[in-house]
């Protein structure tokens, strides 16, 4: 009898709980307000089913516990209520997995017109790398890494000597314009993660991972890593400022580009190691 | 009306081959030890299981400990929460449930209920316990070897498995968790034939497939999934051992380790991941299913009605078994595979649901009008309903490729794995030791010891994995040993953690009062007769209880009917057993 009771308080106390609680996600700060709305429609749908099938469970103890001299039906299938239930599972599963796969369709294309901007991930901090006026990012190669040039920039491609380098240090970026993040990771996997954005992604030694989204809303946030990368994997953090467009490009002009930062003296150096790692592969 | 069965009672064919002689032990040694007595080697693989899974429990309270109370525990370092998570994650998957539910429980029940004397090849059977034994005591090794176990999560996802930046990764740590899973899957593959061998070739006159009681089914396609699935971790283990032995570079790509070059080339890190995931996945129905079907036996026994919709329910085990071989890269939506995958993967992974909804509504169903006894299996068995029902609608976020991308790697995801594949299927342990007991021992597990146990287990487990759901909505990623102050992180969700470590720490202790059960009414429990239950298939029909060597008299049993004939119109008691020849039922004589 007790059980009939506690099953109706979990009903009852989940609902209550979920209702109440405090406990809810950050206010969001990008253009995936999807997500959140599918998620918020999966809960209503599962509420629902775990409601309905707990209290059932809870009625049927209650109404058919035993007792002296009671004898069970005797009913070994019903072909028309198990198709019926079927067919209503079915249908509800697609009404989560459509709109879920529609968003995700968004999720995966990326706009034309989104900037690109390389995340770089090791053992534990974030590096970043921003297009210079050319808009392209120049080639990167694991191998060509070293304490001149920790993010391993290609120095023989062009494209890359204007590339604006941000080592150890907050990323900026402009409100409401999309970015493709690039995703790199130099040493084991990572996992470039805002929660405020929503979106999140595994970083790849040997690949380049990426997402796409628009910030929509001024402000500092932190960045975690969200893929187990050593014991430093907790304390992996990182800070995503987003900016108006003037504060955005004031920071812009302070930064220094690889070829600024590697300076005539070195480039030659790490030309040569560009050109002996070539050979090797 | 249905036709459960296609054999009337002088239709079942007299045996084509005679009783082969069994293995007869002659000392005290070959009869306890080297035993290759099915039901011996099922106490060995439970009792060994039970054990081990003990310090994956107390590493639990460890880990709550700390996150509960972060700068508290000196001894809890970053690198001993890996360790400890790594440990207790993979001692709970395989070294305790898979052990549990098919070396234990198959190999006491699968004889047992399918009317056999033992499993087909006894002597390879015993060596599978050995060789797990072997397995656990490597595992264990490690904890004491230099540098420690290894810290890389339960899903050992290489580069940083075999780097210096985790625990036990340039050590022996991961050396020796990989030899002893090489070790466990050949343990495993040994019993694993004969549980299916028995299965098809060792059923008794008269047991059809479509009689077998569900708990068959269960175990018996868990353990082809198993013989399936495991081979992936086998060559992912082998090829791990090799780049970190070796050299070689399967999985490890050009990189950087602390600012070295270092020299492997070319692997692929994503490799190692649909490796362990096509085993990974499989894995979580290897350890649902047998409970799937345990739970099914459980309901039907005790709500003396049989189970609703068995041929449903049948076709809904072999269906979920094989579609889980097609949705493993759900774990890796984010994992920056090929983004159109996730297309396919959360198709099929949500088409799984239709199956498993239905076995939800058949338990549910079987309770309608039925004469619900809420003894301790039954009440476990609710309890197994509420959680697996919670945890199985979870996954439907996980599952839906886009509502995973907020919540991957958060404690959403802690809590939707414990509730479904940690609480649910050990609800059911624990029902299947109440129910069972009896028949291994001969007595009952005492009453009061064991309502207590249920109580706070269910409502404790309940709440330390509940609110945890939200814990993960607000953002926290799991394995992150403490949480230091993060902006978006409110102080209420360090309250939440102090409380939830709370309810742990207290449903750990009702398990010692159930270890303490385990013993204790081994001599003062009440004296239980052979079918204490009333139970209808053929494990309470045995010339015994305990079952002697041989299990059934000098003939074995016929068997006339499926196994759910509870409460049939008409009959002299509530239930009949499967070998009784008794009055004609939809699934009995024709
Ligand atoms: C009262 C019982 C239990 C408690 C309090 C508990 C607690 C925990 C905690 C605190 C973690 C680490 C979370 C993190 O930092 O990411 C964890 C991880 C885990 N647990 Fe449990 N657990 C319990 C039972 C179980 C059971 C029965 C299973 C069996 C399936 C299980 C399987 C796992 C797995 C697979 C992991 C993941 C390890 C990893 O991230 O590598 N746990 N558990
Ligand atoms: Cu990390
Ligand atoms: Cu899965």
């Amino acid at each position: 009898m007790a059980i009939a009771l506690v099953l109706v308080l979990v009903v009852v106390g989940s609902v209550l709980f979920h209702a109440l609680s405090p406990w809810w996600w950050t206010p969001i700060a990008s253009n995936w307000g999807y997500i959140d709305s599918t998620l918020v429609a999966t809960f209503w749908i599962t509420g629902a089913v775990f409601s309905a099938v707990v209290l059932f469970m809870a009625y049927c103890v209650y109404r058919f516990r035993h007792k002296e001299g009671q004898k069970a039906a005797y009913e070994p299938e019903s072909r028309k209520l198990e198709s019926w239930l079927t067919l209503v599972t079915a249908v509800g599963v697609a009404a989560m997995l459509a709109p879920g796969l529609y968003v995700w369709k968004q999720f995966v294309t990326v706009p034309k017109d989104a900037t690109e901007v390389e995340v770089v991930a090791q053992q534990w901090q974030w590096s970043y790398r921003l297009p210079g006026a050319d808009g392209k990012l120049g080639t990167s190669n694991a191998r060509l890494i070293n304490a001149d040039n920790p993010l391993g920039i290609n120095p023989e491609d062009p494209n890359g000597q204007d590339d604006v380098v941000v080592e150890a240090a907050d990323l900026h970026l402009p409100i409401d314009k999309p970015v493709k993040m690039l995703l790199r990771s130099i040493d084991v996997l990572h996992d470039f993660y805002v929660p405020e954005f929503r979106a999140k992604m595994d970083m790849v030694p040997g690949m380049v991972t990426y997402f796409w989204f628009t910030p929509t809303r001024t402000g500092t946030f932190e960045v975690l890593c969200a893929e187990l990368c050593g014991t430093g994997h907790g304390f992996m953090r990182g800070i995503v400022m987003v900016d108006t467009e003037q504060d955005y490009t004031s920071w812009l002009q302070q930064q220094s580009t690889f070829a600024q930062l590697t300076g005539p003296a070195k480039v030659g150096a790490l030309a040569d190691q560009a050109k002996a790692v070539a050979a090797m592969e | 009306m249905v036709d459960v069965t296609p054999h009337g009672a002088d239709l079942i064919p007299p045996a084509e081959v005679g009783e082969m002689e069994l293995y007869h032990p002659h000392s005290w040694w070959t009869k306890y030890v080297f035993s290759q007595d099915a039901k011996v080697i099922a106490i060995q693989y439970s009792g060994t299981a039970l054990a081990i899974g003990l310090v994956a429990l107390v590493l639990s309270w460890l880990m709550r400990l700390q996150l509960g109370f972060p700068g508290t525990f000196d001894f809890i370092t970053p690198e001993a929460y890996y360790q400890f998570m790594t440990m207790h994650g993979m001692i709970m998957v395989i070294y305790l449930l898979t052990a549990l539910f098919l070396g234990g429980f198959g190999n006491y029940l699968i004889p047992l209920m399918v009317g056999a004397r033992d499993m087909v090849f006894p002597y390879v059977n015993m060596l599978s316990y050995w060789i797990y034994l072997l397995a656990v005591l490597v595992l264990v090794a490690s904890f004491f070897a230099p540098g420690g176990p290894t810290g890389a999560g339960w899903t050992l996802y290489p580069p940083q498995a075999i780097l210096s930046g985790t625990p036990g990764g340039t050590g022996p740590g991961i050396i020796l968790m990989l030899v002893s899973l090489i070790l466990f899957i050949i343990g495993f593959t040994m019993g694993g034939l004969n549980y299916v061998v028995t299965v098809l070739q060792g059923r008794t006159r008269g047991m059809t497939l479509m009689r077998l009681p569900l708990t068959v089914w269960g175990i018996f396609t868990a353990t082809v999934m198993a013989l399936l699935a495991f081979p992936a971790l086998f060559v992912a283990c082998v090829m791990m051992l090799f780049d970190r032995a070796i050299g070689s570079s399967f999985f490890m790509p050009a990189i950087v380790e602390m600012g070295e070059q270092s020299p492997h080339n070319g692997g692929s890190p994503i490799m190692f991941q649909h490796l362990f995931w096509f085993f990974g996945h499989p894995e979580v129905y290897i350890v649902a299913l047998p409970a799937f079907g345990i739970v099914s036996d459980l309901i039907s026994t005790h709500a003396r009605k049989n189970i609703f919709g068995y041929r449903m329910m049948v076709w809904a085990i072999v269906g979920i078994g094989a579609l889980s071989f097609v949705v493993w890269a759900h774990h890796m939506y984010v994992s920056g595979m090929h983004p159109y995958f996730g297309f396919f993967f959360a198709t099929t992974t949500l088409i799984i649901a239709v199956p498993t909804a239905i076995k939800v509504y058949n338990w549910v169903l079987t309770l309608w009008r039925g004469d619900i006894h809420l003894t301790i299996p039954m009440l476990f068995a609710l309890a197994f309903i509420v959680t697996f029902v919670n945890g199985g609608l979870t996954g439907l976020f996980l599952g839906n490729v886009v509502v995973d991308v907020p919540l991957s790697d958060t404690m959403f995801v802690v809590a939707h794995f414990h509730m479904v594949m940690g609480v649910a299927p050990i609800m059911v342990v624990f029902g299947a030791v109440y129910h069972w007991y009896p028949k291994m021992t001969g007595r009952m597990l005492n009453e009061w010891m064991g309502r207590f146990h249920f109580w706070v287990t269910f409502i404790g487990a309940y709440l330390i994995f509940f609110p945890m759901h939200y814990v993960g909505l607000v953002g926290v990623p799991r394995r992150y040993p403490e949480l230091g102050d993060t902006a978006f992180i409110p102080p209420s969700v360090h309250t939440l953690n102090e409380f939830i470590t709370v309810a742990a720490l207290t449903v750990g202790f009702a398990q010692l009062v159930f270890l303490f059960n385990l013993f204790w009414s081994i001599r003062h429990g009440k004296e239980a007769g052979d079918n204490p239950w009333r139970a209808t298939t053929l494990e309470w029909q045995t010339a015994g209880t305990p079952p002697p060597h041989g299990n059934f008299g000098k003939e074995l049993p016929v068997v006339y009917r499926w196994a759910y004939d509870y409460s049939v119109p008409g009959a002299a008691e509530d239930f009949i057993a499967q070998n009784d020849p008794g009055p004609a039922t939809q699934g009995g004589p024709a």
